[in-house]
């Protein structure tokens, strides 16, 4: 294009503002990137979980357990198709910074309730016949580096025992998806069962119950708690995105908190740019004025100036975005355990190209209608 | 040929009738132009001089069209200017009027090649066409060899010569200088003022040039003198170096 060579001179025209502009557009976008991140990974649970499950927990709230008869008791509700249960180990790894979630789960039912998350026949079968086998979720496998055959002390901070729970690493799962949280701990039923206390022995966190078809879910919901009312140990039972939606309710308003630093963030990129845009045109308001005078009509004033800060926004936001592609794996690396799995996707990638053009197009909107507006006569007379 | 102060149709190149313009400042009105009528032919350079404020640079802008009268009209070639939209007066200007200023206003950032380059920008010409044009541009002002110098690399009156490049690269029908030598010494002043009248005299161009300096304005064909907006006086060049009147 043949302004292109006028609109990159003005862009080169002032170099250290124009790096630290770009440098302001590549720490928003990084940021935006970030907090995208971070609400995907919270709002992740309602989206990845299946349509066809739901999630029984104790009436009063999740800490308190139910009993292990249940079971039995809601499989026969017609339109169940499986149930698997799990507990709530909260052990520690090394030391207390190491976090990642543990279960003893059911190993009859595991595979038929979560069948997105696939393990090996063959380690699977190990896992069978081992009474203190375990099953390592693959990103916390690669963060710890076990392999198979590994033997994981795991000290409980809820159930007690002398000295650490002894586990053998029998196989590694992978979700079928990237966001199939791949950072779980899976243990043996029975070997929890003989090692807790009595008084948490027959008792478990919650229960997740696979239905023949997700119409049956308000249904089914609705039969399991009236199964249980008026006992010692009444159920609440919601889909398995409503679950998980509550569970994220519980770090506080994670959406409300992301809009608000994302729109603090918006405001303060479009005043910095605004204002150096507005700089950078009142500073050429004789050049602009010559450039009108010899014929260069007030559209094509506006385009160069929306060119320029276009063209800051977008290398500033690719900028950004380039360094929280390389970031946001050690982050969400050094996050695993504390935050689910953190995937900076294309959309969010395009998202933030769109939000980078946005702020562009606003902070070059003003100065450019003013530049556009420039009266030549006005203008050659200030020089 | 110059005519001042004619009423009748004639085929002047530039044909100026009844000019008014008037500003607010606050609550007053001041009229700077006040019936103003001119006939310029193509070829002729005419001077424009008096004291400051007495409307010589708004006469410039209007005849340039970078500003409307209050009343009156200027014509161009058969063009009625003074009616014209904004973007039509625009379009007008790329065509017909080449602009040399006093501060010279070449694109910092630009070389002398690019500064000059501009106005075609805005025509249909291929980059090997515009190419051309420049060079020639160029060639005639003397700075071929200085094409890829930035402004900040040229002495003022090399800038100067840049700026009358950019002004004539485009062949238009004529041209509008503002105090083109009132930034440089004598010797540049000469120069440019050289350059000015191979355009007139080799090129064909027609050049209308407000200036300060009596010695500048001699070199014009016939030089008018403005006072409080009305044209007190003309001179041929003759009577100017003679210091006689018309």
């Amino acid at each position: 294009m043949k302004f292109s060579r006028l609109i990159l001179s003005n862009l080169f025209r002032k170099k250290v503002r124009l790096v630290l502009t770009l440098g302001s557009f590549a720490v928003a976008l990084f940021l935006f990137a970030f907090l995208a991140v971070v609400k995907d990974a919270f709002s992740r649970g309602g989206g990845i979980a299946s349509a066809n499950r739901l999630v029984t927990i104790n009436r009063i709230s999740i800490i308190q357990s139910i009993p292990l008869s249940y079971r039995d008791k809601i499989l026969r509700i017609p339109g169940v198709q499986s149930v698997t249960h799990d507990n709530w180990f909260g052990g520690v790894y090394q030391d207390e910074r190491k976090l990642f979630p543990q279960f003893p789960i059911d190993p009859e039912n595991q595979r038929q309730v979560y069948s997105e998350l696939i393990v090996p026949d063959d380690q699977w079968n190990a896992f069978l016949k081992d009474r203190q086998g375990a099953i390592a979720g693959a990103s916390t496998a690669k963060r710890f580096g076990w392999k198979v055959g590994d033997r994981i002390p795991i000290k409980s901070t809820i159930y007690g025992g002398d000295g650490a729970w002894e586990f053998n690493l029998d196989g590694i799962y992978h979700g079928k998806t990237a966001q199939d949280d791949e950072t779980q701990f899976w243990f043996q039923w029975d070997y929890f069962e003989e090692r807790v206390p009595q008084s948490f022995k027959g008792q478990v966190g919650w229960y997740t119950v696979k239905l023949d078809s997700p119409d049956d879910a308000v249904r089914v919901a609705k039969a399991i708690d009236a199964e249980f009312a008026n006992s010692p140990y009444e159920t609440k039972t919601d889909t398995e995105s409503a679950f998980a939606a509550s569970w994220v309710k519980q770090f506080g308003n994670i959406e409300l908190l992301i809009l608000v630093i994302g729109s603090v963030v918006f405001f303060t990129l479009l005043l910095v740019t605004g204002n150096t845009m507005a700089i950078s045109v009142r500073e050429r308001t004789g050049e602009l004025a010559i450039l009108k005078a010899i014929g260069f009509k007030d559209g094509s004033i506006l385009f160069f100036v929306l060119a320029e800060s276009l063209a800051i926004a977008l290398f500033g936001g690719i900028l950004g975005l380039g360094l929280a592609m390389l970031a946001i794996p050690v982050l969400g690396s050094a996050l695993s355990g504390m935050l689910p799995n953190l995937i900076l996707s294309k959309v969010m990638l395009a998202g933030g190209i769109g939000f980078a053009l946005l702020v562009g197009a606003a902070s070059g909107l003003l100065p450019g209608i003013g530049a556009m507006r420039l009266r030549v006569v006005d203008a050659l007379r200030r020089i | 040929m110059v005519t001042v102060n004619t009423n009748g149709n004639s085929q002047a190149l530039i044909q100026v009738r009844g000019l008014n313009k008037t500003y607010r400042r606050g609550g007053e009105q001041i009229q700077v132009l006040q019936g103003l009528n001119l006939d310029v032919d193509k070829g002729d350079f005419v001077g424009f001089m008096g004291p400051s404020g007495s409307g010589k640079t708004t006469l410039l802008n209007l005849l340039g069209g970078l500003d409307v009268p209050t009343s009156g009209t200027v014509s161009v070639a058969g063009d009625e200017i003074t009616h014209m939209s904004s973007g039509k007066l625009t379009e007008w200007r790329a065509r017909h009027v080449g602009f040399v200023f006093q501060m010279y206003n070449l694109v910092p950032v630009l070389t002398a090649y690019q500064n000059v380059e501009l106005p075609l920008l805005l025509t249909s010409l291929s980059r090997s066409a515009r190419r051309e044009h420049v060079e020639a541009a160029l060639a005639i002002v003397g700075l071929k060899d200085r094409a890829k110098h930035f402004p900040r690399q040229l002495s003022g009156g090399q800038e100067q010569r840049v700026a009358v490049a950019r002004a004539i690269v485009s062949d238009p029908t004529f041209l509008l200088c503002d105090e083109p030598t009132g930034d440089l010494d004598r010797k540049s002043a000469d120069e440019i003022m050289e350059l000015i009248e191979e355009l007139v005299s080799r090129h064909n161009k027609t050049v209308l040039m407000v200036t300060h300096d009596p010695l500048v304005a001699a070199r014009a064909h016939m030089v008018l003198h403005l006072e409080k907006g009305v044209l007190v006086e003309a001179k041929s060049r003759a009577n100017v170096l003679a210091g006689g009147g018309a």
